[in-house]
């Protein structure tokens, strides 16, 4: 990895570098401390080492996670007075910038290990059995926010479509360009929905028209939004955020 | 012989080997484990201010996680070898007790004053007891509601004793302001006493004649 010169400006670099510098400072300035050449045990300087083994702690921690996930812990569910109003808007990027998918010519397209990947219309997804629940969406940053999201089992829909139960992972493409994956066990989880509507409302695009995943025992960024397709597959597939240093499994 | 003898009499025993290792090793990960915790405050602050950026810890809110879920794993493993030592050997019932809140602020008062005697360094006052026995149950606390922000679906029973996932948030938070304040109180200390800083290294003083 080819070093940088410390005494050029942040404002030398074009704005995407300078966020990966400024970690790349920090790293340094953290790691000067005595104290934490205990605990890395390696070259102060050589801050790959210690992005190697912090990332490796994250991958141990996905393990952790999955073994302490129990498929049959439902998440709280809550009355209909506690729901956060309004419910916030959040993605990686403004609410301006909003996808607008089109109803009539969404289809939702299946791959990977499944027996009928034909693809879906909406009205075909809609005639699937619905229910509904009110639970708390945790986000990574660190708030919570109560909401209703109504839609098919995601278990029923992965039955339906003769997905392989026994593969690793599912993973989504959106309409926003995210992008993310959940373990096949989240995935059968009897609250992990296909949702079609927020508070019994179709859901607005805000919301992730014309369907989101909701996993109420994943943090917000493994509910993915604008959902185009979705694959099962035993690759690790990454995600959005996941590929840029938060941890995988995220489980709640 | 005599004189050999002699020297070795001058020093005296002051903290066992597992409290002076543990020690060190909790310095590391506390200061790891706040320093990405105010990072991951600053995402979403409960109250009206953020951590100054420069006294945080993974430059951004992945890394502080990255850190925070790390560093964990060595505070909680420590800990528990302190723990179960200072239990099993006697080191917290020989130390710690007995304690009485009326010796305590006897002994808080006393050294606000400047006039608190600590000729006998392997002897806690109750002032120490106190402050020593505070932070073991603060960061007790902060595991426990730690464990309930991360797991709020799987350990909900342990989250809702602390008033669901938001209450979880907000005991973490006081509890590690309880730990930042014991901890500063505890190196103005050693500052206004530094004879005692060198025996958490060698584990020895030298005995005042």
């Amino acid at each position: 990895m080819k070093r940088r010169g410390m005494d050029l400006s942040l404002a030398d670099y074009p704005a995407p570098q300078i966020r990966s510098i400024e970690r790349r400072l920090f790293l340094k300035q953290s790691l000067s401390l005595g104290a934490l050449a205990l605990l890395s045990g390696c070259d102060l300087t050589d801050d790959e080492r210690v992005q190697t083994a912090l990332s490796a702690m994250s991958r141990w921690n996905d393990g952790v996670q999955a073994w302490l996930f129990d498929p049959n812990k439902l998440a709280p569910e809550y009355p209909a007075s506690a729901i956060t109003k309004p419910f916030p808007f959040n993605a990686y990027y403004s609410e301006l910038e909003v996808r607008e998918v089109d109803a009539t010519s969404y289809k939702l397209e299946l791959a990977g290990r499944i027996r009928d990947p034909k693809p879906w219309t909406l009205p075909e997804l809609y005639a699937l059995p619905q229910t509904s629940q009110i639970t708390r969406h945790i986000c990574v940053e660190g708030w919570s926010a109560i909401g209703k999201w109504g839609g098919v089992r995601f278990s029923t829909f992965l039955e339906r479509i003769g997905a392989d139960l026994s593969a690793k992972y599912v993973g989504f493409k959106c309409a926003d360009d995210y992008y993310s994956s959940i373990d096949m066990a989240t995935a059968l989880h009897p609250q992990t929905l296909l949702a079609f509507t927020y508070a019994d409302q179709v859901l607005p695009p805000k919301y992730g028209f014309p369907m989101k995943l909701r996993v109420p025992t994943k943090l917000g960024f493994k509910n993915p939004k604008h959902i185009m397709a979705m694959f099962v597959t035993n690759i690790y597939p990454g995600g959005y955020w996941e590929d840029q240093g938060y941890n995988w499994f995220s489980g709640s | 012989m005599a004189a050999v003898h002699d020297r070795a009499a001058e020093w005296i025993k002051i903290h066992p080997l597992v409290v002076r290792v543990t020690h060190w090793i909790n310095v590391i990960a506390i200061l790891i484990m706040v320093t990405s915790g105010w990072r991951i405050y600053d995402a979403s602050p409960l109250f009206n201010f953020r951590f100054p950026g420069q006294l945080t810890l993974g430059g951004w809110l992945a890394g502080a996680l990255q850190w925070h879920f790390a560093a964990m794993w060595l505070l909680a493993a420590n800990g528990l070898v302190y723990v179960i030592y200072g239990i099993l050997s006697g080191h917290f019932r020989r130390k710690f007790f007995p304690i009485t809140p009326r010796a305590v602020l006897r002994d808080v008062w006393e050294a606000l004053r400047g006039k608190l005697a600590h000729e006998d360094l392997s002897f806690y006052n109750a002032a120490q007891r106190s402050a020593y026995l505070a932070l073991i149950v603060a960061v007790i606390v902060l595991v426990f509601s730690g464990l309930a922000i991360w797991k709020p679906v799987q350990l909900q029973e342990l989250a809702a004793l602390m008033g669901g996932y938001e209450g979880a948030r907000l005991l973490h938070f006081f509890a590690m302001t309880l730990v930042v304040l014991i901890a500063l109180v505890h190196i103005l200390m050693v500052i206004l006493v530094p004879r005692t800083f060198p025996t958490m290294i060698s584990g020895r003083a030298r005995r005042k004649s």
